[in-house]
């Protein structure tokens, strides 16, 4: 790992200090990373359908301007099983030449943190080429807002509340957590078949607590804050470059969860549990989606990949047009995506015990 | 008036927007890529909107709105090709026309159901698009009244269509839905997770049974099967009778039931979450009640083309309210659709609650837009009808082999799992044997397609009502017995009242002679076994998980009541009973095959499959298929061969697909398509 690392950084030194011509000329003695004329496919473990889908489409286009060489930038989808059986697939593959990533989410990431069974990928073997992070919000309809002493959720304890669920083992395990932790008793309604299914249930007032990612609270969420049948309860928040929550960027308004848990009696914002809620939240939100080259990707490969998605992320429409389809959110690369997947997917054991038993005494899941 | 104030102004910009020669060119290149991906059952719009997307970034967003619009709005057009002359339900949108339209065509009547259902989309789609343009501005707060317990209700009465579907022997129908709804379990519950009939140590089953698959496999299987043994060709007739033109009269001596229908497509595609599933059955079940002489459904009454295609463009449009307004998409394709808007221009069409304030002359040119593809669409397609009308007449055992081509190729798309072809013969082998047995297949399949919904919203409204009840007993019954769910109890009863006293008189797959006692009573043994393997199965899931549990064991416990009904009747009834019904007895049969010899074929293709990769596999079964079986010279069959695989790869590589590999692939890398 750690000589990796050294390679790692070594060809990305090269690559950046050298000039264009002796990084073609180096790239051209060692691995041919040039992918002209060929098709590089990208593999998504979801429908066509879904969050991942709009975000892979975003990026394919720019991918394939940034590339060397202009190849085509193919998204293909594999659904099955929540992602995992895209992913297993992913890692029977090894590094070709190049004309192979894959996408993975915060549905990829979580099986894999809780030891679902299904799960025989290993992400310490994938290379990470670019980390895309998103954050959450949490509403309320208005009557049940105005019940909130400022930052203090206590009012709300006495409420029945309905969410409509994806499932408990999915995203869904961040906002459940954190309004247990408030002391709110939410009855999660299972079998929604996306978000957008929470907040039309939301709308038509039989759910009385929901979220939404970023970018889905800015289209759907919004209008309904400005006409005045919903109210931003919090949100998540972002880390900061030390690891700690502070308010999201794209809502700096909004208070976050840690705000409303340090406000709230009976909400430690220390602890076994309040940690297992960070942990979960670090690997489900600010390094949401992920890029990876397969496993034995030579460095020369992931340099070329890095750099495209750096070429991308410097283009100088980027903030324009990224800002409806993905957030003000950073789109991490090198080390930084490096980090970001390393807290994404490392979650101490301590966390991971909490998040099992809570989860099997909760919600009778047992992992 | 306030509404008209706004809405005219909005639509004269998009009229603005739409008529130009070069949007009308665009939405031409649409509709004519739309007719041609349209042949993969299945697949059309998803993998047709999916080609287009590397195309829609930057671009101006009327041009993008007119080359997508147009691929879409023709995929329950081109839909109905596969649906009359093959029998194959190509989409949710086409299963009931399957029922009249195949008929038709066997009887040389291919061309005047085509038309006829053509003339009723194009009908279908402009009144659609007529109604929303009005209804779109109000839509929003009654799209909001209809919650869990009122789509539950929805659901039950696109169920209660079973009645008119059941076929002679009512109870037979029944068990058939449950049997349906049974396979709809499979897989992972929705509610806890829990595993029905499933284990982790198959992981094809634990997402369940796609649509795609048991769609194919439980009509089109069987009736290519049934084709293929009898060694002719699809229409009984040499000579096409009925053309083009009488299709369109047919429409138009029966154009009020076409406006029912499209009112009826439209305002249950509405409906987030429903719509495609139920509206074609519901059109059916409207049409057959509303029909004096009901004894030609099912083989060949031309309303029976009318109603369900009338209805399924209208809901396209209908689809467009909770894609646009709420950002939900209604279909798989309309998933794309919004993924794709999001890419158009700069990005400034956000689909969603402010979609009617932002952008009301894009909602209106979107919404004219699918109207005037489907006008584009369905001149093309009647006007092709009569050529294509002919395939009905070339020797089966030439169409086959192609079929099978296609049906293995989209199937595994729903996959991308060699299970996929496996599923696809087993459920294609269940078809054969309640095709034989008389057992009714439309009832299986709505059981299937209401399965998911018809246990989530119960599971939902139970959960949500009590939370209700315990706020107080007046707010729950509020919740559970609004004036929508009141009225849709009532139409429900009605219609299943009526519906069982008309089923005796409506053989939806034509008149089945009576066999031995011996043949339809171990069928009947095999789906009793089934039914309490899988009440055991759901019996075993823990408390905890008990919502995954209700529903299955509830289901199979019906139909395991209405088998051992059944089985009683069988014992004491005698041979010539309608119980009986065995399409292979009796000694005037039209086969000239046996049904083993015929399926062994396409064991074969799968086992090869398995073992070769489905490339290497199909040039085997199309040159030995065509040499052997149809008895053609091996040149002949080698430019068969030839012709098959180039066009597949072609479709293949344009679809950017991949083919199941096999057992070589796994030992040696081979380059694409033999991957």
């Amino acid at each position: 790992m750690n000589l990796k690392t050294v390679l790692r950084r070594a060809a990305l030194g090269l690559v950046t200090a050298v000039s264009a011509t002796l990084a073609m000329v180096a790239m051209a003695a060692s691995q041919g990373i040039d992918l002209k004329g060929k098709t590089v496919e990208w593999v998504i473990p979801f429908s066509e359908t879904g969050g991942s889908a709009k975000w892979a489409n975003f990026y394919a286009p720019l991918l394939s301007e940034a590339l060397p060489g202009n190849p085509t930038v193919v998204v293909k989808f594999m659904p099955g099983a929540g992602s995992t059986k895209g992913a297993n697939w992913f890692q029977g593959q090894s590094y070709e030449d190049g004309t192979l990533i894959f996408g993975s989410s915060g549905s990829t990431q979580f099986p894999y943190l809780l030891g679902d069974p299904r799960v025989r990928y290993e992400y310490n073997d994938w290379n990470v080429v670019l980390a895309s992070g998103t954050g959450g919000v949490a509403y309320l309809p208005p009557e049940l807002a105005g019940m909130m002493n400022g930052l203090d959720a206590s009012g709300l304890k006495g409420t029945d509340f309905i969410y409509g669920s994806q499932g408990a083992t999915r995203l869904d395990l961040v906002p459940l957590l954190a309004w247990e932790m408030l002391g709110l008793s939410v009855e999660p309604v299972f079998g929604i078949k996306g978000r957008g299914d929470g907040r039309l249930m939301f709308e038509r007032g039989e759910a009385n607590i929901d979220y939404q990612t970023s970018s889905s609270y800015l289209k759907g969420v919004t209008p309904l804050v400005e006409a005045g049948t919903a109210v931003p309860m919090m949100s998540w928040g972002a880390l900061d470059a030390s690891g700690n929550i502070v308010r999201d960027p794209t809502f700096p308004d909004m208070p976050t969860f840690k705000e409303l848990c340090d406000a709230t009696p009976g909400c430690e914002t220390s602890g076994e549990k309040w940690d297992a809620w960070k942990a979960f939240f670090v690997a489900g939100f600010p390094a949401q989606k992920m890029v990876f080259l397969p496993a034995g990707a030579p460095d020369a490969a992931i340099a070329t990949y890095m750099e495209a998605f750096e070429a991308v992320k410097a283009r100088p429409d980027f903030a324009e047009i990224s800002m409806g389809r993905l957030g003000v959110y950073p789109q991490m690369t090198g080390d930084e995506a490096t980090g970001a997947l390393a807290s994404a997917t490392q979650v101490p054991d301590s966390a991971k015990e909490f998040v099992v038993d809570w989860l099997l005494e909760r919600y009778g899941v047992s992992l | 008036m306030d509404i008209l104030s706004v809405a005219l102004p909005a639509l004269g910009s998009a009229a603005g927007l739409i008529l130009q020669p070069v949007v009308l060119g665009y939405l031409v290149l649409g509709v004519v890529m739309g007719l041609c991906v349209g042949v993969f059952p299945g697949l059309g719009g998803i993998a047709g909107l999916s080609l287009l997307l590397p195309f829609m970034f930057g671009m101006d967003p009327v041009l993008g709105l007119a080359l997508m619009i147009g691929m879409v709005a023709v995929v329950p057009t081109s839909d109905t090709f596969a649906s009359v002359l093959m029998g194959i339900p190509g989409s949710s949108a086409s299963q009931a026309t399957v029922l009249d339209g195949f008929p038709m065509a066997k009887k040389g009547e291919a061309a005047r159901a085509l038309s006829a259902a053509f003339a009723s989309s194009l009908f279908g789609g402009l009144v659609g698009a007529a109604f929303l343009t009005l209804f779109i501005l109000v839509a929003r707060p009654i799209v909001l009244e209809f919650r869990t317990p009122e789509l539950l209700m929805i659901t039950v009465f696109g169920l209660s269509m079973v009645g008119i579907l059941a076929g002679r022997v009512a109870l037979k129908g029944i068990v058939a839905a449950g049997l349906g709804m049974m396979v709809g379990t499979i897989g992972e519950g929705d509610s806890s997770g829990e595993l029905r009939m499933a284990s982790y140590d198959l992981p094809y089953l634990v997402d369940g049974l796609k649509l795609v698959i048991v769609g194919l496999g439980i009509f089109a299987i069987p009736e290519i099967v049934a084709l293929l043994r009898q060694d002719r060709a699809i229409s009984e007739r040499s000579v096409l009778g009925g053309g083009w033109m009488r299709g369109v009269r047919d429409w138009l001596a029966n154009a009020w039931l076409s406006v029912r229908c499209s009112i009826i497509g439209v305002v249950v595609g509405v409906i987030p979450g429903l719509g495609g599933s139920v509206v074609d059955w519901i059109a059916y079940g409207h049409t057959v009640q509303t029909t004096k002489d009901k004894s030609r459904f099912g083989s060949g009454e031309v309303r029976g083309v009318i109603g369900p295609e009338s209805s399924n463009n209208a809901k396209e449009g209908g689809g467009l309210v909770p894609t646009l307004l709420f950002g939900i998409p209604g279909s798989g394709s309309m998933a794309i659709f919004i993924g794709a808007i999001a890419l158009l221009g700069s990005g400034n069409i956000e689909v969603g609650p402010s979609m009617l304030k932002n952008n009301l002359d894009i909602t209106y040119a979107i919404v004219w837009l699918l109207a005037l593809a489907n006008v584009v669409g369905t001149l093309i397609c009647i006007g092709a009808s009569g050529g294509i009308a002919r395939l009905t007449t070339i020797p089966f055992s030439l169409l086959a082999p192609f079929l099978f081509m296609i049906i293995a190729f989209a199937a595994f798309q729903s996959g991308q799992d060699l299970m996929d072809l496996v599923a696809l013969f087993v459920i294609g082998f269940l078809g054969i044997m309640m095709r034989r047995f008389d057992w009714s297949r439309p009832a299986f399949l709505i059981g299937f397609v209401l399965s998911n919904p018809a246990e989530t919203y119960a599971n939902q409204a139970v959960q949500i009502a009590q939370s209700r009840f315990r706020k107080g007993f007046a707010e729950g019954i509020d919740y559970i017995f609004s004036p929508i769910v009141i009225v849709l109890i009532i139409i429900t009863l009605i219609s299943v009242v009526v519906g069982l006293r008309q089923a005796k008189t409506i053989m939806a797959e034509g008149a089945v002679k009576s066999g031995r006692k011996m043949a339809p009573m171990i069928f009947l043994l095999a789906v009793l076994a089934y039914l309490v393997v899988s009440f055991v199965d759901a019996s075993l899931i823990p408390d905890y998980a008990a919502a995954d549990r209700v529903f299955p064991r509830f289901v199979s416990g019906v139909a395991i009541a209405g088998a051992l009904i059944l089985l009683v009747q069988m014992i004491v009834r005698p041979e010539s009973h309608a119980l009986f019904a065995d399409r292979d007895a009796g000694g005037d049969r039209e086969d000239v095959h046996g049904l083993w010899p015929t399926l062994a074929w396409f064991a074969g293709l799968l086992i090869l499959t398995a073992l070769l990769g489905f490339i290497i596999a199909l040039a085997l079964f199309l040159f030995a298929f065509i040499h052997h079986r149809a008895g053609r010279p091996a040149g002949f069959a080698a430019a068969y061969t030839g012709a098959g695989i180039v066009f597949m790869c072609f479709m293949a590589w344009l679809l950017n697909r991949d083919f199941p590999p096999g057992l070589l692939q796994s030992f040696v890398d081979l380059p694409w398509p033999l991957t």
